[in-house]
């Protein structure tokens, strides 16, 4: 089987610069997706996508595309729309980015560079490190979906996949529309009434079933740890932005003061400072570690519950068309479509089946060793922050 | 004139709100101590009315630091007012020994065991006042007193009325809270309203000790009547409702519209430079108390979202069936729920080591500023004594052209009276400058010493905390890494 998908690791950097993102794949050097750059625009956000690969497909070994999330969005659709693709967990799609927060300090910070004095214009730039901290969910969903559409046997052959590589000219994918939105809206309440309805149908296969409950429960709890763990997360911000303030404030009160103990406010405004520094780590750090790990399953999950959804699915439509045929088997008319129609969805269920089941196992062993790695790197950059 | 005797702690009513009283007992109880390092400090009072001051004050700043030996400079006037011995320093050797000495009083004050007394709207907190002291002045070495939260604020009054508007610094008492108190009386046990006996009973404590330190203040016998005797007549002028409190509010009012209107002619540099220093200084703090208000407020915030995520990462853990993970998420929530324990304690840290003593010094700095506008009443005073003095010299300029011998008597008695009046206003000028000066030195150095004492002791908690970290996560590290 192949490639355990390994998170990414960040190295951080200080400037706006981004973190250079490692994927490791067993596979080796077949094929190597990141994301090696990012462009904030007025208005939108272009990534850089840069491809290291030796499969002939291709027409260079290594190049690079600049794309923008709304591509990155179509080509997670093409996937879902994708009837071959039924049987496998779809990489869930990266969620939008939010960079409206920190373009618009960036903003304020070029126009403002002159007029600010300069202990504000450092505040300032401390702060935006925040944001492009947090920008590093954003990296990191769009590097777990190519890591993990590139990885997949399947997914990787995919054609929309090669040109969304290669093809350097824009896409001309653009968002959805109102009209569209509201389909899928309308899409979505379906599905969902219909997964009540498919899901009260009882599995035969044990393995199925259990990963079915195991999946709803799963499902639910990591949206709770989730939320929790981004509201910790923004808590510890907040107490590293206090930690800001009252090293400013002491250091104001060290400038101004006349006795010796303005040298003494002065390192002590100084140690608030390192302390801060510390503390929005930690807190970027736990994000990354837990929240985004936590934010990551919990739409993988979705996704296996939406694979589950789509075997629960042929299956029923199997047992519609096996109906089927035996209405048409006992009245003697369209036997031969209704047949074919049951071949079909006989088949169709059979190969969700197969690559369903590898794909909940693999999912599961992804699942353990992410958290575990995360966990345990979690453990160490606590230890470390706390020396 | 009449001026009262030195005052017996039983009899001086509350609102007695005359410029008329004096200092501490007779200078012969300042021998006793051994506490050389008193009369170091100059401690200087003067009764404002006392006809014989005269010849107490010695000439300006000029020499010795002798060693007050009070009883040749109190004999003359053994039968009047309670007058201490002044000492008159060159104000740069002041500050060296402001410096060098610091106050080393060998008394200790402790505030606990807040107990509830009563029952319904009528209940209040008693709070045990324990002094350990080896200072003879006092009649045993250990004592303590049971004492409720208007007792501090009769003291505070007293103490006020006596002493601030010659100079001294007087430290403020802890705020009411009608809210907070009320729900104490209610008898609500829950966790806001210890939380708030606690606060109290630390402002308290505070507000003794820094009250103790104070040399003059200490002196005075109605501290010495509030720390000692078993029975306290009850302040009843504390109440924001009552009489007193009335006059109080409109007091502060009128002394407002003065201020504004009173321009004073600075002529001494210093008294401007350190005007805008509390003004600085009073800002800052606020800033920074503000800052350190919020930081108490997101660290609650933390502990309780750790709390909460805690117990989600334990569901998490009892879902999931890999069981090596299982029992990692489950170490996981642990630990989250010791650090969220670790948090609330930080938090309670931040704020009674570090939040609480800048609120107290902010309030300490409204006195200091106080002290400043006394100086600005006094000056006034002076200045109205001169203008009288000029219009009644004029008064006898006309009568004596207008030959009219009676009133002519009159009225240079009136010019004799208000000639005193201008001497008197200008030497309770200078006197007040005086003392102010000295009080700075003396606030100036202890603040330093606090701010010190209290940042060391808030790192060191922050220091803590973190060791305690490390102690958690290294426990879960193996856990982590147990993960098959």
């Amino acid at each position: 089987q192949e490639g355990s998908d390994d998170g990414p690791d960040f190295l951080s950097e200080e400037d706006r610069g981004l973190r250079a993102i490692n994927v490791d794949l067993q596979t080796d050097a077949a094929l190597q997706v990141d994301i090696s750059d990012a462009l904030s625009e007025r208005d939108k956000v272009k990534f850089t996508v840069h491809t290291k690969s030796s499969l002939p497909n291709f027409k260079q070994n290594e190049f690079s595309v600049v794309r923008q999330h709304e591509e990155f969005i179509w080509l997670h659709d093409s996937f879902v729309e994708n009837e071959d693709y039924a049987g496998y967990i779809i990489p869930p799609a990266p969620p939008r980015p939010d960079f409206d927060a920190s373009r618009e300090k960036l903003q304020k910070l070029g126009e403002g560079e002159g007029s600010m004095t300069k202990e504000e214009f450092t505040k300032m730039k401390q702060e935006l490190e925040a944001y492009v901290d947090l920008n590093t969910t954003t990296f990191f969903f769009l590097n777990m979906f190519l890591c993990r559409v590139a990885a997949h046997p399947i997914l990787r052959k995919d054609l929309n996949f090669h040109v969304f590589l290669e093809y350097n000219q824009d896409l001309s994918v653009r968002g959805k529309n109102k009209k569209e939105k509201l389909e899928d809206f309308f899409k979505n309440m379906v599905k969902s009434a219909d997964g009540v309805i498919v899901s009260g149908v009882k599995d035969v296969d044990d393995f199925f079933e259990h990963e079915r409950t195991f999946l709803v429960e799963y499902h639910n709890r990591v949206k709770d740890a989730s939320t929790k763990s981004d509201k910790m997360t923004r808590s510890h911000k907040n107490v590293a932005d206090d930690y800001n303030r009252i090293g400013s404030s002491l250091y104001a009160l060290g400038t101004q003061d006349s006795t010796d103990i303005c040298k003494f406010f002065l390192k002590v405004s100084e140690l608030f400072d390192k302390t801060r520094k510390i503390e929005a780590r930690v807190s970027a750090d736990e994000d990354l570690k837990l929240s985004d790990l936590l934010k990551y399953y919990l739409r993988e999950s979705q996704a296996a519950k939406d694979l589950l959804y789509r075997r629960s699915r042929s299956l029923v439509d199997y047992e519609n068309a096996n109906k089927a045929l035996d209405k048409a088997r006992a009245k003697n008319k369209d036997v031969l479509q209704a047949e074919t129609t049951q071949q079909i969805c006989c088949q169709k269920f059979e190969k969700i089946s197969e690559s369903a089941k590898q794909e909940l196992i693999d999912f599961k062993t992804r699942r353990v060793a992410a958290f575990r790695k995360n966990l345990v790197e979690l453990a160490e950059l606590e230890l470390k922050h706390a020396k | 004139q009449s001026s009262p005797s030195s005052p017996e702690p039983a009899s001086l009513p509350a609102e007695d709100l005359s410029t008329n009283s004096s200092g501490p007992k007779p200078a012969e109880i300042m021998l006793d101590d051994d506490r050389e390092d008193l009369f170091a400090e100059a401690t200087e009072e003067v009764s404002l009315d006392s006809p014989e001051r005269d010849p107490i004050l010695s000439p300006e700043p000029a020499s010795a630091i002798t060693p007050v030996t009070p009883t040749t400079l109190v004999a003359p006037r053994m039968e009047s007012k309670s007058v201490t011995a002044p000492v008159i320093f060159d104000r740069s050797r002041e500050e060296i020994e402001e410096e060098a000495n610091g106050d080393l009083f060998d008394i200790e004050i402790n505030v606990s065991d807040p107990e509830k007394v009563g029952d319904g709207m009528n209940a209040y907190m008693a709070y045990r006042v324990t002094t350990k002291t080896s200072l003879s002045m006092f009649h045993k070495n250990e004592f303590s007193v049971k004492r409720r939260f208007s007792d501090f604020l009769g003291l505070h009054s007293k103490l006020a009325t006596k002493y601030m508007h010659m100079g001294y610094i007087v430290p403020p008492a802890p705020e009411k809270s009608i809210v907070g108190m009320t729900k104490v009386k209610v008898g609500k046990e829950d966790s806001s309203s210890t939380e708030f006996v606690e606060k109290r009973r630390a402002a308290l404590e505070r507000y003794l000790q820094r009250t103790v330190k104070h040399p003059t203040l200490l002196q005075d016998p109605d501290l010495r009547q509030f720390l000692e005797s078993s029975e306290l007549p009850r302040a009843v002028n504390t109440q924001a409702l009552s009489g007193a409190g009335i006059l109080r509010m409109v007091n502060k009012a009128a002394d407002a519209v003065n201020k504004m209107t009173i321009k004073m002619n600075e002529s001494d540099a210093w008294f401007e430079e350190k005007q805008q220093q509390f003004e600085n200084l009073d800002q800052q703090l606020r800033k920074l108390h503000a800052s350190v208000e919020a930081l108490v407020c997101h660290r609650k915030e933390l502990s309780a979202n750790t709390a909460a995520f805690a117990k989600s990462a334990a569901m998490l853990g009892n879902s999931e069936d890999h069981t090596a993970l299982s029992r990692a998420l489950s170490q996981l929530a642990e630990v989250e729920e010791k650090i969220d324990q670790l948090h609330q304690e930080q938090a309670f840290a931040d704020f009674y080591v570090f939040s609480e003593v800048l609120s107290d010094y902010i309030r300490l700095i409204a006195a200091v500023k106080g002290v400043f506008d006394h100086r600005m009443k006094c000056w006034q005073k002076w200045q109205d004594a001169q203008v009288t003095l000029q219009k009644k010299r004029e008064a006898e300029a006309k009568l004596q052209l207008a030959n009219k011998p009676d009133k002519l008597q009159q009225a240079k008695d009136e010019i004799k009276e208000w000639e005193t009046k201008v001497q008197q206003g200008e030497k309770d000028f200078e006197q007040i400058s005086k003392t102010i000066r000295k009080e700075v030195g003396r606030f100036e150095a202890q603040r330093v010493k606090d701010f010190k004492t209290v940042i060391i002791e808030y790192l060191e908690s922050l220091v803590q905390t973190q060791q305690q970290l490390i102690k958690y996560w290294e426990a879960f590290l193996p856990e982590a890494k147990a993960i098959a």
